[in-house]
């Protein structure tokens, strides 16, 4: 026993192989090999109730480009993009906030933004149900009653209702990590451009933003990927009247018996986020080499 | 710094990935307890033999029934109580599962979940799934209680002989509305004819279910509900994007409660669940348009992936279900009719002659029931697709 220490001591890459190994089988049995039965499955043709035909078809590739869903596409990145923006407006000035607290406070902070999210995300979605509903739901009913409004305000079934439940769903994924480089910035550099006569708002335009964009760039992904990806909430807030590309795929799976063309739709989505990640990542890891 | 960044990158994307996969059917892990392992690999597979139906597993003649079973059925549709007092007989604890449509139950199967020892298909599904091997046939010696089902159900055209399914309930899609405020739909029209500036506008949902769905416009465009012809499907595709306009969302689930609590005012959907929403809401009413309508068979079934010891098992509980008792229990639990003609002397007078329950015969001369359409079902899919994605 000791000598096959000792053997593995003198080989240091094996050991990292080993370490890796558990790791490594649990993501090729789980991820890999999966999506690669999905890669498979996207070129072959529908069984009538399900399951496949062997029979090799570039059909559902040319399908996900039939207008019908490049629609459903256009819309969701729509609403992604969208997502992202709001999350960005709303997190960021969060996130100054709480940096800009004393240390001590900080942990409560984060604490408090953290405690709603420990519920799970389909109960909270469906809590965002009593407030929106149309005819019944709490913000309407309130407004009502101050006579603010006359007609119940569109908040349920449509894209409005979806973005305000990503929005919530995903805040602290933009919050978190913008959170992290504004916590890390170093105070004399404020000072030193407050001392160069800096004013307020160049401050924050020369000096704060471009040094917090790694977590503006990280949170940004974190929030439009799964956006992009969502099928919880468009379900349940877009009444099954607005969908996402999301919707669409499961749908294929659960109601419409069309496993080639769920696989192929998921493909294409796949490569529309990495394409849209590696994009991203160019651009901003272009600017900040500008900026410094 | 570089290094990192791709890292989060890498591990991002593998996010995307996971979530895009959500759609992917799961093996479904269930509680179903393990096989006493000698005979189950008699158990017939579905792949091996795609058309021919299953054999009856050649078990010994003691198999031992399993002592917990799963039951995937429709939420709300029995009792509890039925469960408990079938564990107090018999010491076999079953656990529910739910699923909400047709489609997605066949989904779930075709997809290898195992484990279910009894599945909840209405008619039509049914037919497909005996077509496709999927169904365990009944060893009826052990279900005596199946003399109980009344004649017109014994021979009904998706299982001749209820050789692979016992009929559970029936019922019919129509209409539910409120009663205080609106008056009652006499037509399909209040979906596929809307008036914007009635009060229901906007305030109505559909069923989130493709064939019933198109059956609804099918109907009310005057059509065999079934239908293949690419015309006549084209023409209830407008008559259902029209209607999208007018609802407030498609939904299977919750549509009751949502005319209970008076968000809705006017909903399609399965006569029972809106019986059942009475109790919250005395107002609701519900109505078979003057077109007719869609009738229904939910049948129980065992499917072919359940071990053995899991059908024993799930055999009892067929007979268990089926005795005037239990059957009068289930249906004064769901409000929906009864299959089972013993129960029916045990149910009150007033369930039975409630016409939204027992529809009068001139309105059943009215009613068709959705059938498989083969591989015209892409098209009905398709074309659901473009009424989701139309604004």
């Amino acid at each position: 026993m000791s000598k096959l220490i000792t053997w593995l001591r003198q080989r240091a890459s094996l050991q990292a192989w080993l370490l890796l190994l558990p790791s490594a089988l649990w993501l090729f049995i789980f991820f890999i090999a999966p999506l690669f039965i999905v890669l498979v499955y996207s070129f072959l043709e529908r069984g009538t109730y399900g399951g496949v035909v062997w029979h090799f078809t570039l059909e559902n590739y040319r399908r996900v480009f039939d207008p019908l869903y490049l629609k459903t596409f256009w819309r969701s990145f729509y609403i992604a993009v969208l997502t992202t923006v709001f999350t960005l407006v709303l997190g960021y000035p969060l996130a100054y906030y709480i940096a800009t607290r004393p240390q001590r406070q900080r942990g409560t902070w984060v604490l408090g933004l953290m405690i709603p999210f420990w519920t799970n995300f389909l109960v909270r979605t469906y809590a965002w149900l009593t407030l929106l509903r149309t005819h019944t739901g709490l913000i309407n009913l309130t407004l009502m009653h101050l006579g603010w409004i006359h007609k119940p305000l569109p908040l349920f079934g449509n894209d409005t209702a979806i973005i305000i439940g990503l929005v919530y769903g995903w805040l602290p994924d933009m919050v978190l990590p913008i959170y992290a480089t504004l916590e890390r910035l170093d105070r004399s550099l404020l000072e030193a451009a407050m001392d160069l006569y800096a004013s307020g708002p160049k401050v924050f335009a020369r000096v704060i933003w471009p040094l917090s964009l790694p977590g503006v760039v990280a949170g940004s992904m974190l929030v439009f990927i799964p956006s992009l990806g969502a099928f919880v909430t468009p379900a349940i807030l877009g009444g099954g009247k607005a969908l996402m590309i999301g919707n669409i795929i499961s749908n294929q799976f659960l109601a419409a018996h069309d496993w080639p063309f769920g696989s192929a739709l998921s493909f294409v989505m796949m490569a529309v986020m990495l394409v849209a990640t590696l994009v991203y990542f160019r651009v901003t890891s272009d600017e900040e080499r500008r900026q410094l | 710094m570089k290094q990192r960044l791709v890292l989060l990158v890498s591990l991002l994307v593998v996010m995307g990935l996971l979530l895009a996969a959500c759609g992917t059917p799961k093996q479904q892990a269930t509680q179903a307890p393990k096989p006493a392992a000698t005979e189950a690999a008699a158990q017939p597979t579905k792949a091996a033999q795609p058309t021919q139906a299953p054999q009856p597993t050649e078990a010994p003649k003691e198999v031992q029934p399993a002592k917990e079973i799963v039951f995937y059925n429709w939420s709300e549709y029995i009792d509890p109580k039925v469960y408990e007092l079938f564990e107090k007989e018999t010491g076999i604890k079953v656990v529910e599962d739910n699923f909400s449509s047709n489609e997605e139950l066949l989904a779930k199967l075709q997809g290898g979940a195992t484990g279910y020892a009894l599945i909840v298909p209405s008619d039509y599904t049914v037919k497909i799934m005996i077509d496709q091997g999927m169904l365990a046939p009944l060893d009826r010696d052990k279900i005596p209680n199946l003399k109980n089902i009344a004649p017109r159900f014994r021979n009904v055209y998706y299982d001749p002989g209820n050789k692979y399914c016992v009929p559970y309930q029936w019922g019919t899609t129509g209409i539910g509305y409120l009663s205080d405020k609106v008056k009652k739909p006499e037509s399909w029209s209040v979906f596929f004819d809307p008036d914007p500036n009635a009060p229901w506008y906007g305030r109505m949902t559909m069923l989130d279910d493709a064939r019933e769905a198109f059956a609804a416009a099918l109907v009310y465009l005057g059509y065999d509900i079934n239908t293949t012809d690419e015309k006549q499907l084209e023409e209830a595709k407008q008559a259902l994007i029209r209607a999208k306009a007018a609802l407030s969302g498609y939904d299977s689930d919750t549509y009751e409660d949502l005319l209970a609590s008076g968000e809705n005012l006017i909903a399609h959907g399965w006569n029972g669940d809106f019986l059942q929403a009475m109790e919250d809401n005395e107002n609701i009413a519900y109505t078979i348009p003057k077109e007719g309508g869609v009738i229904w068979v939910d049948n129980v079934c065992i499917p072919a992936s359940a071990t053995p010891e899991q059908k024993v098992a799930a055999e009892m509980f067929l007979n268990f279900i089926l005795r005037p008792d239990i059957g009068a229990m289930i249906s004064e639990y769901n409000y929906y009719a009864t299959p089972n003609k013993a129960a029916e002397a045990k149910l009150d007078a007033d369930f039975l002659n409630d016409p939204s329950v027992y529809p009068p015969k001139d309105v059943l001369d009215k009613l068709q029931f959705i059938k498989p359409v083969g591989k015209a079902e892409s098209l009905y899919q398709r074309m659901w697709d473009e009424v989701k994605a139309a604004p």
